[in-house]
């Protein structure tokens, strides 16, 4: 494991690079409003943030904090209000839909929560399925290495129903890896499973990380997960509001009660 | 739990549209067919009444059923003056009627004529029983010289004359056309309008002089009753003063007779017409059974849920019934409104081949509205039904469970059923062939209908190898897009088989019928080829007879060595109808080699026949016996000379010879002429010659062997091009199944969808990978209707082989066009589907719970 037993003072700068060297994704000045008028409600209100090329990051908060809408707009899955969003030197405002397409495809991979694989295709088919589409062919030395890393050589024939929740996820970790993205998006990649399996899915993102310098950005609310990470982002009312470096989990269920206090104190304020 | 069906109803709008458009289609045809049905009735009566009298007199047995010929039969003048002195009678009028005069247009077209008759008489101010006048004057003035005519106002409307014009006129007297002044329009009785019937009128004297060689006779006196005297009490008044060999028939009794003729002809459309909307339904069921299956898949959690809320099964299978049954109504309510335009549709369908029904009513019957709703609320819950019985299946442990999996039926046991099925129909296709007749072809009819249900059971299994052939083209052709698409397909078999079972029963028939057509053409080339000798042969494309005229001033020509003249008529053989074909024995030889299965040539005479090998063998006739054939005039007994084999040459029941027609009392009129020319004659100068003597007539024409054989053939694909037509519907609803399921997948599938979105598959490849499904879906069921067509099409063939079609034909190239149709077919029916799933916003859609 990649940590550091000392406890780093919270930064109150958040757009600072994590370790190794430059930004895979970056949001500047992000907005995000629904509805219009009295009813509009900003979901994101002003968010800066760089996430470094090579770092396994989680962003954080409680719920409503706007931290699934970043990882979507940041993911070009929805578009922003205002605001730049960067994958690499690419910004996704003004991309059409088909180079939105071209970019999930090519520089962007995804772990969602649940029904994250084709159930008519095998494991294999799942993992080449973004490159396929592409109509690319695996790099077959990668493609070992990514389903040694993930162990799920004996199953490749398997169709996802024949499969544990816990490989199913392993396939899709291994799916989001194959096509070497720039940077990939995990959705709560642990909400659905057990502590046993949630543990192989974490350890094998953060191998990504280690040895193949793999950029990977996580949505969770689990600190044990955030744990794994070299970088946690919290969220709280659409806006970024501290950040740890090498967390532990109980340094994340700290900070986490801070925040929800806080939230629950400025709504009873708010009224 | 009707709360909650209303509920499930609208919040599902779409669904409830598509699962419905079925029952609309349906529906629509049986209503269709039968307000047109109907409307046509109405104005036949409107003509049948509003041309009858209260008392007709007529020599007796005439007006009993259409024996395509005019009676020979006539009136003497002298009583209608005898008829005056019953103080019963208010009017007592006679009346010339002559059939097959034709109006040509300006342009040189003929007016009507492809069916409905061309009537001439002349004027009368009788009453007609429906109280109006027969005819009235509306413009000009009526004729009264030679040269002069009138006609009725529609007629001579869509001809383009104006009064004063010169009106050129076919008819079936000498000569065969003429021209005449118009001198006036008269206006038709009866607000149906003609049907297509168009009214000439002569002179009194003029009439007589042109069709009954100026004899003072009528073919008919009409009577109408004084004040307070009914149709009965003149009619027995009458009777009292009539000679002998005449009638008289109350009016009611007489239209009452005539509907009868009609009504046959009537039932003969609807039934027609009904065969289709059976076809339509059978489709539709298979689309509802689909439907309701995939809308109940989709809903298990929810039906599983109340289930665990304490609702009984019976509930949940009422719930699920109580939908179908709001679907049925909605659906048969559209159905029927859709029915009504599908009527005006038909109408001018049947207009364009000469039945002009005019301003005619189109009647919505309460017989066709119980209908329509009897026929769409029980296919509709039978189809249902199934389904709801799943559905009540599901337990109530499963609203717990993430994946919910109905239990089904294994495919192992349907497709034994539909072995079964398969199994039985083929053994009653061995009966129907080992049977005879109509019965045969009845259990040929249900062995096809159980075969084809069997197929359409054992799909899932049978359209498995199908679909992997396709799929292994696809993988080539498109890559991913072409497995996933493929892969999609193979998912829900039954699903997939039920969809394409509703293509593949249209393409059945559709294939079936092409081999049927194309045999029938074939066959008539053959038959043609191998038994016609004449070099040139005067037809009516229209079937409509014409002056025996032309027979004679052919004859004169240099260079014409022969001219065969061929008539036709029906008769009554006990209680069926009889097809009559009448020749001169002497000049048969010079026409054609009539082939004969027994008997002989040379003995035939006035008072022999020959009967046809399917007529000798369902009536039992054979050589040597005695038939007695009733005509209009009464009956005549015939000698059987021989047997002739059908499919030649010679259509119909009975060959007489002219002679022997004649004495039946049918007036002489011919309907084909084979000529023969003098061996050294050319034959462009003969033609010139002919053309010449037909100048004047685009009725009747001209052709050598190769155009008479295309006539022959253009009929057959009328017909043919009517049943596409027909069966479009069918493909029509199968599109519609194929849009549906695709649609309810799409929906089921949205999370994958979004998924595959989100990982890069762009919405060009999205719409592919849908519309290659549905290509799928219809080649699979093109596939299997194509080969099933091609084998009820050689059964077919050779159980009705004695009945002219005695060569086997495939148009090959033409069932591969069918499977390319189905192909593009699957495209039309993607289109909807598939953007649907393009449009679908990837964030809304890996959201979705």
């Amino acid at each position: 494991m990649f940590k550091s037993a000392s406890k780093p003072s919270p930064s109150t700068s958040y757009t600072a690079t994590a370790p190794g060297s430059g930004v895979a994704a970056r949001a500047f000045e992000v907005r995000k409003v629904y509805g219009e008028g009295d009813a509009s409600v900003a979901a994101l209100d002003g968010v800066s943030i760089d996430f470094g090329a090579g770092a396994f990051t989680a962003v954080m908060g409680p719920s409503g904090s706007g931290k699934s809408t970043l990882m979507h707009c940041m993911a070009a899955l929805d578009t922003v209000s205002a605001g730049q969003v960067f994958i690499g030197d690419i910004e996704l405002a003004g991309l059409g839909d088909k180079q939105l397409t071209k970019l999930r495809r090519d520089k962007i991979g995804f772990v969602f929560q649940a029904y994250n694989l084709v159930p008519t295709l095998t494991a294999q088919e799942n993992i080449e399925l973004p490159l396929s589409i592409a109509g690319r062919k695996p790099d077959r030395q990668w493609f070992d290495t990514v389903i040694d890393t993930v162990g799920l050589r004996d199953r490749l024939g398997h169709r996802p129903n024949q499969l544990s929740g816990g490989q199913q996820q392993r396939v899709a970790c291994a799916r989001a890896l194959v096509s070497r993205p720039d940077v990939v998006f995990a959705d709560e990649p642990t909400g659905n499973l057990d502590s046993a399996a949630s543990a192989e899915v974490l350890a094998f993102l953060r191998r990504s990380v280690d040895d193949h310098r793999q950029t990977v950005i996580m949505v969770t609310h689990d600190p044990v997960a955030a744990s794994y990470t070299d970088r946690v982002v919290f969220l709280a009312d659409g806006r970024v509001v501290d950040e740890l470096r090498n967390p532990t989990a109980d340094d994340v269920l700290e900070e986490m009660k801070v925040l929800s206090a806080r939230s629950v104190a400025g709504t009873d304020s708010g009224r | 739990m009707f709360k909650v069906t209303w509920h499930n109803l609208i919040a599902r709008k779409l669904r409830l549209a598509l699962s419905a458009f079925a029952i609309v289609l349906g529906v629509a045809f049986v209503a269709g067919s039968f307000i047109f049905t109907d409307a046509l009735g109405g104005a036949f009566d409107g003509i049948v009444k509003g041309t009858t009298a209260d008392v007709e007199v007529l020599p007796r047995g005439a007006g009993q059923f259409d024996s395509f010929g005019t009676d020979a039969r006539t009136i003497p003048a002298s009583l209608v003056a005898e008829l005056s002195q019953l103080q019963e009678a208010e009017q007592v009028v006679g009346t010339d009627q002559v059939q097959g005069v034709f109006v040509i247009s300006k342009e040189g077209k003929l007016i009507g004529g492809n069916g409905p008759p061309g009537l001439a008489f002349n004027y009368n101010e009788l009453t007609a029983i429906t109280g109006d006048r027969i005819l009235t004057v509306a413009d000009g003035q009526l004729p009264s010289a030679r040269d002069e005519v009138a006609l009725d106002v529609d007629t001579a409307d869509k001809a383009g004359y104006d009064i004063g014009d010169e009106v050129t006129l076919v008819t079936p007297g000498d000569p065969p056309t003429m021209k005449a002044v118009l001198t006036g329009l008269v206006r038709f009785g009866s607000e149906g309008g003609l049907v297509g019937a168009t009214i000439t009128v002569f002179d009194d004297q003029v009439i007589k002089d042109l069709f009954f060689d100026g004899k003072d006779v009528y073919t008919n006196v009409s009577l109408t009753a004084a004040e307070g005297v009914s149709q009965v009490q003149l009619r027995d008044a009458v009777e009292g003063v009539l000679p002998e060999g005449l009638e008289a028939l109350t009016g009611d009794d007489f239209a009452a007779d005539q509907q009868e003729i009609i009504g046959e002809i009537l039932g003969f459309i609807n039934t027609f017409l009904l065969v289709f909307a059976a076809v339509a339904l059978v489709v539709g069921t298979f689309l509802i059974i689909n439907t309701f299956s995939i809308l109940v898949a989709q809903r298990s959690r929810e039906l599983a849920l109340l289930r665990a809320m304490g609702a009984s099964k019976t509930q949940v299978n009422r719930a699920v019934l109580a939908e179908a049954f709001v679907v049925s109504l909605v659906g048969s309510t559209v159905g029927l409104g859709l029915g009504y335009l599908l009527a005006i549709g038909l109408k001018a369908l049947f207009g364009v081949i000469g039945l002009d029904l005019g301003a005619a009513d189109m009647p919505i019957e309460l017989r066709t509205v119980l209908l329509s709703y009897v026929v769409g609320v029980i296919v509709t819950l039978i189809a249902a039904y199934l389904p709801a019985r799943r559905a009540s299946r599901i337990s109530p442990v499963q609203a717990m469970r993430d994946d919910v999996a109905l239990a089904e039926t294994s495919l192992r046991r349907r497709f034994v059923l539909g072995a079964v099925m398969v199994a039985g129909g083929v053994a009653l296709m061995v009966a129907g062939f080992a049977g005879s007749g109509g019965r045969g072809l009845l259990l040929i009819g249900l062995g096809m209908l159980a075969i084809l249900l069997g197929v359409a059971l054992m799909a899932p299994v049978l359209g498995r190898p199908i679909i992997q052939a396709l799929g292994s083209a696809y993988r080539g052709l498109f890559g991913t897009v072409g497995s996933l698409a493929t892969e999609n397909t193979l998912r829900n078999p039954r699903r997939t088989a039920a969809t394409s079972s509703a293509l593949m029963i249209g393409l059945t028939l559709v294939a079936l019928m092409s081999i049927l057509g194309q045999s029938a053409k074939v066959s008539t080339d053959k038959a043609i080829e191998e038994s016609l000798t004449a070099e040139l042969i005067v037809s009516n494309a229209t079937g409509q007879f014409f002056s025996t005229a032309y027979a004679g001033q052919i004859r004169e020509l240099d260079g014409v060595a022969s001219v065969t003249t061929f008539r036709q008529a029906a008769a009554k053989m006990g209680d069926s109808q009889v097809y009559l074909q009448a020749v001169d024995p002497e000049s048969l030889g010079a026409a054609l080699q009539l082939p004969v299965d027994s008997g002989s040539l040379r003995g035939f005479e006035d008072q022999s026949v020959f009967v046809s090998s399917t007529r000798a063998k369902s009536s039992n006739i054979d050589v040597g016996d005695s038939v007695k054939l009733n005509f209009p005039a009464g009956p005549m007994a015939f000698d059987v000379a021989g047997v002739f084999p059908v499919g030649g040459a010679v259509a119909g029941d009975f060959l007489l010879t002219l002679e022997g027609l004649q004495r039946s009392g049918i007036k002489p009129e011919d309907s084909l002429l084979f000529i023969s020319k003098e061996p050294g004659a050319s034959e462009a100068s003969v033609r010139a010659g002919i053309e010449d003597v037909l100048a004047d007539n685009p009725t009747v024409t001209l052709k050598n062997q190769k155009e008479f054989a295309d006539e022959q053939k253009g009929l057959i694909n009328t017909v043919l091009y009517i049943i596409y037509a027909l069966l479009g519907l069918a493909i029509i609803i199968a599109i519609l199944g194929i849009t549906n399921t695709l649609a309810l997948s799409v929906i089921e599938r949205t999370r994958e969808v979004g998924l595959l979105r989100a990982i890069g598959v762009s919405r060009r490849q999205l719409r592919s990978m849908v519309r290659l499904e549905s290509i799928a879906i219809s080649v699979l069921g093109a596939v299997l209707g194509v080969v099933m067509g091609i084998a009820f099409g050689i059964a077919l063939q050779r159980a009705i082989a004695d009945q002219g079609i005695d060569v086997l034909s495939i148009p090959w190239p033409q069932l591969g066009v069918f499977v390319v149709l189905a192909g593009l077919v699957g495209v039309l029916a993607a289109v909807l589907p598939a953007r649907r799933a393009a449009k679908l916003n990837v964030l809304d859609a890996i959201t979705t719970e």
